[in-house]
């Protein structure tokens, strides 16, 4: 927090729907996210939060306006492009956690690291085991994706978002499919990225708990950053 | 980008649907196990049938050919450029059915690169004599070693050793001939040349060449004992039968050396047309059903694959959504494509193998062809080649929609979608 480089930042992002008329859901954001904040986006459902989530993440590319992301500008880039700096950069988390049930819980962790093809894949698995230990997830590393109660897969997303030391992670209602308990857990372990480790993260939440325990809380409505 | 990567992922999602696999896999094993059986029986019997014929036959054949003369002495006399000489009841002149200065045309042929082998004939008119009555017949004077060399002569003596023959006045009866003068092996027959000389020749054994016409009035005995049998002396040959390398040069050979020698030249091009086009038509048929065998196969992976991809598109998402970007999701699917085509193939092209040897082992014993037993199979490994290069491309084009479909899925419509 002491370091003001700015990691990601949104120029004036205008974005329309065209199905079934045109609508234009986010309206002129500007913002600017620094190494180390933990932010939280909130807003009623509708507002276009996720949809400017899905932008900021590089997936989606139809808008106007620009996008920054590690000072970099990244509108108008390729598609391959994109899903490179997603892999390298960017950690995600769902709302419906997206493990992939065919792998084992280390192996989901392991993937975006293979990907990157940055370590050997041995270094790899003992960096996918620390990442699974600060979620106390370590015990689980062989079960099935699919064998694990929902909390505990949303808790190895995390994990597998980390594991190549993104610049930023970014969640969409990472909690909101989650009971309270678990949703704590895992609103804990969030709290404890920041700041602990003093990772950047942008979480859309619509739960206001959640917002008060982070950094910065942007706040929109109807389109717009208020 | 690693490959190691994409094919483990391609490998979990195939174990996770482990039965559809399997069910792609052999779709493409069966077609292949057809398709290479289908054509190696097909070709087997194309060989067979065609070397009833083919393999007995010279790629050329020099002889001589009554015909009248083409330089009638008239038009040496008044030039046929600008008359018309018409001559009435030409006759063939008398000239002899050798062929002139033998010996030289078979040293220039030996010095043809071309060449395989030259084997030598003398063919008599004959009459076997039964009692009173006289069969029409032909004895054709062979050299049995070049004869079995070249053109398989022992493969069609039933009885007896072809090689009995360089004993002098020892016959091999076609078995057709034998049967109508009830001549055993050991037995002394005798036979009338068309110039009134006989002769008794002792039967060494039988000759079936599954062609009853021939069989009836063919027979076999050495070239001194027919140029005895007909008074003439051992440079007397009536036909240089060639064997050539390549059969397919057969006809320019032919041209070569017609105008060269002066004689009659065929080749087996002109004299067998038909087999040539009988055998390609069976072939391209055993084609077009085999190749049909793998394409609904590919239609079979293509269906499995598709539904694949609508199971898996939460999957496809969140590899997107992690950094793998479309060519690595066509990839993944192409690569579970030929997975499935590589081993379902390989193991179809075992399968195929075995199944031409069950179908070797078929009895098939028939009058016509003395040699065969069990059913004819070919097994050129082209076939094989073709069965595993089709079964990849099939199974890589099958893939290759369903994948570029994969690959366009939008992470985030999955995402927002849940």
């Amino acid at each position: 927090m002491t370091n003001p480089k700015p990691v990601l930042e949104a120029r004036n992002i205008d974005k329309y729907f065209y199905n079934p008329k045109k609508v234009q859901v986010l309206k002129k954001v500007n913002f600017v996210i620094n190494r180390g904040e933990f932010v939280s986006v909130v807003g009623k459902s509708g507002c276009g939060k996720s949809t400017l989530l899905y932008i900021l993440s590089t997936m989606d590319t139809d808008y106007d306006g620009e996008l920054l992301i590690d000072e970099e500008s990244i509108s108008g880039k390729p598609q391959n492009q994109l899903a490179r700096l997603r892999n390298e950069k960017i950690g995600f988390v769902f709302q419906f956690h997206y493990l992939l049930n065919e792998f084992s819980v280390l192996e989901n962790v392991l993937i975006p690291g293979l990907k990157l093809g940055k370590y050997s894949r041995e270094e790899l698995e003992h960096r996918a085991m620390e990442k699974l230990k600060i979620f106390e997830m370590e015990d689980h590393a062989l079960k099935k994706a699919n064998q694990l109660s929902g909390g505990q897969k949303q808790r190895v997303a995390v994990a597998r978002a980390l594991i190549n030391d993104p610049l930023i992670i970014m969640g969409d209602e990472p909690t909101g499919n989650l009971d309270k308990k678990n949703s704590d857990i895992v609103f804990e372990e969030f709290k404890k990225l920041a700041k602990e480790f003093g990772q950047t993260m942008l979480i859309v939440t619509h739960d206001p708990e959640f917002a008060e325990g982070t950094d910065r809380t942007i706040e929109m409505e109807d389109g717009r950053v208020i | 980008m690693s490959w190691k990567l994409i094919i483990e992922i391609a490998q979990a999602l195939m174990l996770a649907r482990m039965k559809q696999t399997l069910i792609a896999a052999i779709g493409v094993t069966f077609s292949i196990t057809m398709f290479v059986s289908l054509l190696g029986f097909m070709n087997g019997l194309n060989t067979l049938l065609d070397g009833l014929i083919l393999n007995r036959t010279p790629h050329v054949r020099f002889y001589n050919q009554i015909k009248p003369n083409p330089n009638q002495p008239i038009d040496q006399v008044i030039d046929p450029e600008s008359t018309w000489n018409v001559i009435r009841s030409i006759k063939p002149s008398n000239s002899r059915l050798s062929i002139y200065n033998s010996e030289s045309i078979i040293k220039t042929l030996e010095g043809d690169s071309r060449v395989k082998g030259i084997s030598t004939k003398v063919s008599a008119q004959v009459f076997y004599n039964v009692g009173s009555i006289d069969l029409n017949g032909l004895v054709n004077g062979i050299n049995p070693e070049k004869e079995t060399e070249l053109f398989f002569f022992d493969d069609y003596v039933t009885t007896g050793n072809p090689l009995d023959l360089n004993q002098s006045n020892s016959i091999i009866l076609g078995k057709g001939v034998a049967d109508r003068i009830l001549a055993d092996i050991g037995d002394v027959i005798q036979v009338t040349t068309a110039q009134g000389s006989q002769l008794r020749l002792k039967v060494v054994g039988y000759y079936q060449s599954g062609l009853a016409d021939f069989d009836n009035v063919n027979s076999f005995a050495s070239i001194s004992t027919v140029q005895k049998m007909l008074g003439e002396s051992n440079s007397y040959l009536t036909d240089i039968q060639v064997k050539l390398w390549d059969f397919n040069g057969a006809p320019e050979f032919a041209n070569d050396y017609r105008d060269i020698f002066g004689i009659e030249a065929d080749d087996i091009q002109t004299v067998n047309a038909q087999f040539e086009t009988g055998s390609s038509i069976r072939s391209l048929i055993s084609y077009a059903v085999g190749i049909t065998l793998l394409v609904v196969s590919g239609f079979g992976i293509y269906n499995i694959l598709n539904m694949m991809i609508y199971e898996k598109l939460d999957t496809i998402a969140i590899l997107k959504a992690i950094g793998f970007n479309s060519s690595d999701v066509k990839r993944i699917f192409i690569s579970i494509a030929l997975t499935i085509g590589i081993l379902g193939g390989a193991i179809g092209l075992i399968l195929g193998y075995v199944t031409c040897l069950g179908i070797d082992q078929v009895p098939f014993e028939t009058e016509a062809l003395p040699t065969v037993k069990t059913f004819p199979v070919d097994y050129n490994p082209k076939y094989y080649s073709i069965g595993g290069i089709f079964s990849v491309i099939t199974t890589y084009l099958a893939g290759y929609f369903p994948a570029r479909k994969a690959s366009g899925v939008d992470p985030v419509d999955i995402i927002r979608g849940k």
